[in-house]
């Protein structure tokens, strides 16, 4: 087994110390074998989970697939990434969800960990089987018809009440889909301008607000994909201070762009839930560094060329976000480590219940981890990005930081900023 | 001078003058005999239509021809467009023809911003989904100017389905460029959010018809369609012509002077009564004879000069 | 206009008086040439054509009591350098009431060049009507023809080199009047 040295390296931004990665583990001391790595200037978190990736294997392989996805995570900084259902076939069996675990096994750049649907296709009609996929090879811990809002309480309520059975969580994508009918984009005045069809932020806070109401009601966890107002916030606020078990996400693009950037008409920057505006991105800032928003999680998206190169109303929503999620993190909150490392990796591993990943880089932990030059800066070129998607929203944009390295059980996956394989 | 007309925007008050002014000599030669100039021969122009708008494309096809242009009509109906190619292919297709400009209608809003990315030469906004339709707006200035004698400091009414008319979008901002006063009216499910902040400081908003009628040069009806009840924005067209629709008696609110537009189609009955179409003050027939010089004054000014 | 640079010098060719002369001369031509005037129709080229035709008609009217009829015949939409420049505001065509069919028409302009301002009018004149016959008036002619064109009245002919440009300044649209020649020393 492989060991390595990290010489001068800065864990969470503290003093200069060497970090040795013995058998996939963190250890006191290395032997005269392991390979010296000069870290110096650079910063260690532990390696980022991302709650939120959509991989499109099976069925959109000229998109993404789980190897070019998880070579793009690894880029990033991630050691772990979720998988999201909508892929085609849905990932609503124990059969799928076992095969995109065992593609991500095979791909070996992160771990690749499924999210089951809540419901078969999707359709919200009637409820996937859970339990089997649960007690599958992969694991399912977390279920979410992303994409797609479970939008029938009655159906909600069922699901959060099953999954108890075996510590599940819901994620729910919080969007009423009767008032985004045909929807493209925040409803306010951009959209009025542009002639857009409204998604009104209510849309997403009168889920969110019945879902906690119904986690509640019956016990149970839920968990939030891409918050993205400043009402849902309040109501996630007022819900964690009665002690629902509740918790939630938000996306770096939420966090820093705003409707204004629809008008160019270019749907590179159509998402959903859509770029809200700048009261809401100033909300999110303050609910992530308070804790009423958990984590940050990528809700990468990757979309083929033709569904992007479009009519607005015609494109597929969605951006791309795995290698820019930590610089655009750290241009938001600056270089506060601990609270990223929290938001980006040891807070989503607890939600997701990976227990290898997240952990404090102390001797005798997993060494997922990843090394960043925090004096770096780059300016995104969508060419270079190592997903098979370019829909990145930063193209031409200039971000804080580097992912120098990363370390998936003690083997590197990223070194000198380049994929190892 | 501007390259493309996406939006009203593009238009500043001289620009929008100069257009008006530009679209007075061209109606002024349209009286003539011989009505073809010799002024775009040589110059290619495209009317890329996705929607059936026989109206709107005819009218820009007159403009075109009576400046000499070249025109090809490339509508979505019977050509590789129905067969599923992308705006972006066809866009480069239109470029290789070497088209100087393209006359767009699209269902999808933002399609002539898009068609500006890829091709060379002017691209003219003929109404994109719920956005703008800006000739249609030049028209209507033109018409108000040429029974009114001016824009500036007019009061206008633009009543009826605004959330959806890309005709009152374009309207209220070339209107305040321009000077005059806009007033939005309709039922509170059919006024867009933000509406003021969104396109004009001064833009106004009432719910109440009968009450705004007294103080207005001009009121313009837009067309409702009557698959909006299905979507609640109102209950029946019953309903929705007797608070919003204008008839005789409404008509006889307006002061003495002020004139009744319609952009067309009308549903008669619904918003506008035929007594009031028919009437002395509607423009509905001067607004489709002043289209065509508005699109010549287009054209010239977007093609007749340096590329 | 840009000032002129200081290798570059100014001369006044006509000075108002001269001009006041020169349009009285011409006036007087035209009423030679045409017999008193009769079915006749002045129409200026815009922009400063217009005002040298009405003030044409203002001198026949004075000299011999004929009201000749005036009007204005833009000729922007039928030049042949369009695409050279950025696009031109339009000027105003008007007719007069008995409109010009039959008639003898002369074109009034204020600098006569390359011709193609004259080969545009002709076009547009085409567009607009049948006259008997088109005649042609400038206030100067500065030669460098391009185009088998020649004024049928001439105020003034200055030989001028292609470097120079000839300046006729109006009260009505300037606020004097004057011509001016422009041009390099070298």
């Amino acid at each position: 087994m492989s060991s390595y040295l990290l010489r001068g390296v800065s864990v969470l931004g503290a003093a200069p110390t060497d970090l040795a990665l013995v058998d996939g583990h963190i250890s006191g001391t290395a032997d005269s074998s392991a390979e010296v790595i000069d870290a110096s200037g650079l910063v260690a978190l532990p390696g980022l989970v991302d709650l939120h990736t959509h991989l499109r294997e099976p069925g959109r392989e000229d998109a993404e697939t789980v190897e070019t996805g998880s070579r793009a995570a690894a880029l990033g900084g991630y050691t772990a990434v979720c998988a999201m259902a909508n892929t085609s076939p849905v990932a609503d069996t124990a059969g799928v969800v076992e095969q995109v675990w065992r593609l991500g096994r095979e791909a070996g750049m992160v771990d690749v960990q499924p999210i089951g649907a809540v419901t078969v296709g999707l359709a919200g009609k009637q409820l996937a089987e859970l339990g089997a996929m649960a007690t599958s090879a992969a694991h399912v811990r977390i279920f979410s018809d992303d994409g797609f809002c479970v939008a029938d309480p009655r159906l909600m309520r069922r699901a959060l009440e099953y999954v108890k059975a075996f510590d599940g969580i819901i994620a729910q994508h919080a969007e009423e889909p009767r008032l985004t009918e045909g929807a493209q984009m925040h409803e306010g005045e951009v959209s009025t301008r542009l002639g857009l069809t409204g998604w009104p932020a209510v849309a997403e806070e009168a889920i969110i607000a019945r879902d906690v109401l119904l986690a509640e009601h019956v016990g149970s966890r839920l968990h939030v994909c891409h918050v993205s107002t400043a009402g849902s916030v309040e109501v996630l606020r007022q819900a964690k201070a009665r002690g629902v078990r509740v918790t939630a996400e938000v996306t770096p693009h939420h966090l820093l762009l705003t409707d204004e950037l629809a008008a160019s008409y270019n749907p590179v920057y159509k998402v959903n839930p859509p770029l809200r505006t700048a009261s809401d991105v100033h909300a999110l800032r303050e609910a992530l560094v308070e804790g009423v928003i958990d984590v940050v999680a990528t809700d990468h998206a990757p979309h083929a060329v033709e569904d992007k190169e479009c009519e607005w109303a015609y494109a597929r929503p969605g951006m791309v976000g795995l290698e820019t999620a930590l610089p655009v993190v750290l241009s938001v909150l600056g270089e506060r480590w601990d609270l990223i490392a929290d938001r980006m990796s040891r807070t989503p591993a607890r939600i997701a219940g990976l227990t290898g990943h997240g952990t404090d880089l102390s001797v005798g932990s997993p060494a997922n981890l990843t090394l960043v030059d925090p004096s770096a800066r780059r300016v995104v070129d969508p060419a270079e990005l190592a997903s098979r998607s370019r829909n990145t929203p930063y193209a031409g944009t200039t971000l804080p930081g580097r992912i120098v390295a990363t370390f998936l059980r003690g083997v590197p996956t990223v070194l000198d900023g380049k994929a190892v394989k | 001078m501007i390259k493309h007309l996406r939006s009203a925007a593009d238009l500043d008050a001289a620009t929008a003058t100069l257009i008006l002014d530009t679209a007075g000599e061209m109606a002024a030669l349209a009286g003539r005999e011989v009505k073809k100039l010799p002024t775009l021969r040589g110059r290619t122009v495209v009317n890329l239509f996705y929607e059936d708008s026989t109206r709107t494309r005819i009218s820009f096809e007159a403009a075109a021809k009576r400046l000499s242009a070249d025109v090809i009509n490339f509508s979505a109906k019977g050509s590789s467009v129905s067969k599923g190619e992308s705006l972006k292919d066809t866009a480069l297709t239109l470029q290789a023809m070497g088209a100087d400009a393209v006359v767009i209608r699209h269902p999808a809003s933002g399609a002539p911003h898009r068609l500006a990315q890829w091709v060379d030469g002017s691209v003219v906004n003929a109404g994109d989904g719920t956005h703008e339709h800006p000739t249609q707006a030049l028209l209507d200035a033109y018409t108000m100017r040429s029974r009114l004698g001016r824009i500036d400091g007019l009061k206008v009414a633009i009543v009826g389905d605004v959330l959806h008319s890309r005709v009152a979008r374009s309207n209220v901002l070339l209107l305040t460029t321009l000077g005059a006063e806009v007033t939005l009216v309709g039922p509170p499910t059919l006024i867009p959010v933000d509406i003021a902040a969104a396109l004009s400081k001064t833009t106004k908003v009432s719910y109440d018809l009968d009450s705004v009628l007294p103080e207005m040069d001009v009121v313009m009806m837009l067309r409702v369609q009557t698959e909006r009840m299905q979507d609640s924005y109102f209950p029946s067209a019953r309903e929705y012509s007797r608070r919003y629709g204008l008839d005789g008696p409404r008509m006889r609110r307006l002061p003495e002077h002020a004139i009744v537009m319609h952009p067309g189609p009308m549903n008669r009955g619904m918003e506008i009564t035929p007594e009031v179409a028919d009437s002395s003050r509607s423009t509905i027939v001067e607004q489709v004879a002043n289209g065509v010089s508005a699109r010549m004054a287009v054209l010239y000014l977007l093609l007749g000069g340096k590329a | 206009m840009a000032q002129p640079r200081a290798d570059t010098t100014t001369k006044i060719i006509l000075s108002a008086s001269d001009l006041h002369r020169v349009v009285d001369r011409v006036a007087h031509q035209i009423l030679e040439k045409t017999s008193g005037a009769t079915a006749t129709v002045l129409l200026g080229i815009p922009t400063r054509g217009v005002p040298l035709a009405q003030r044409l008609a203002a001198r026949i009217h004075a000299f011999e009591g004929i009201d000749v009829p005036v009007g204005s015949l833009d000729i922007t939409l039928y030049r042949d350098d369009l695409r050279l420049h950025a696009t031109r505001a339009l000027g105003k065509t008007e007719l007069p009431g008995g409109g010009i069919d039959g008639r003898r028409v002369i074109l009034v302009d204020d600098v006569l060049f390359s011709g193609r301002t004259v080969r545009a009018a002709l076009d547009a004149l085409n567009d607009v009507g049948r006259p008997s016959s088109v005649q042609l008036a400038v206030l100067v002619d500065r030669g460098h023809r391009q185009l088998p064109i020649r004024a049928d009245y001439v105020g003034k002919n200055i030989p001028t080199s292609l470097s120079e440009s000839v300046r006729v300044s109006l009260s009505e649209t300037d606020g004097l009047d004057e011509v001016r020649l422009t041009g390099s020393d070298k």
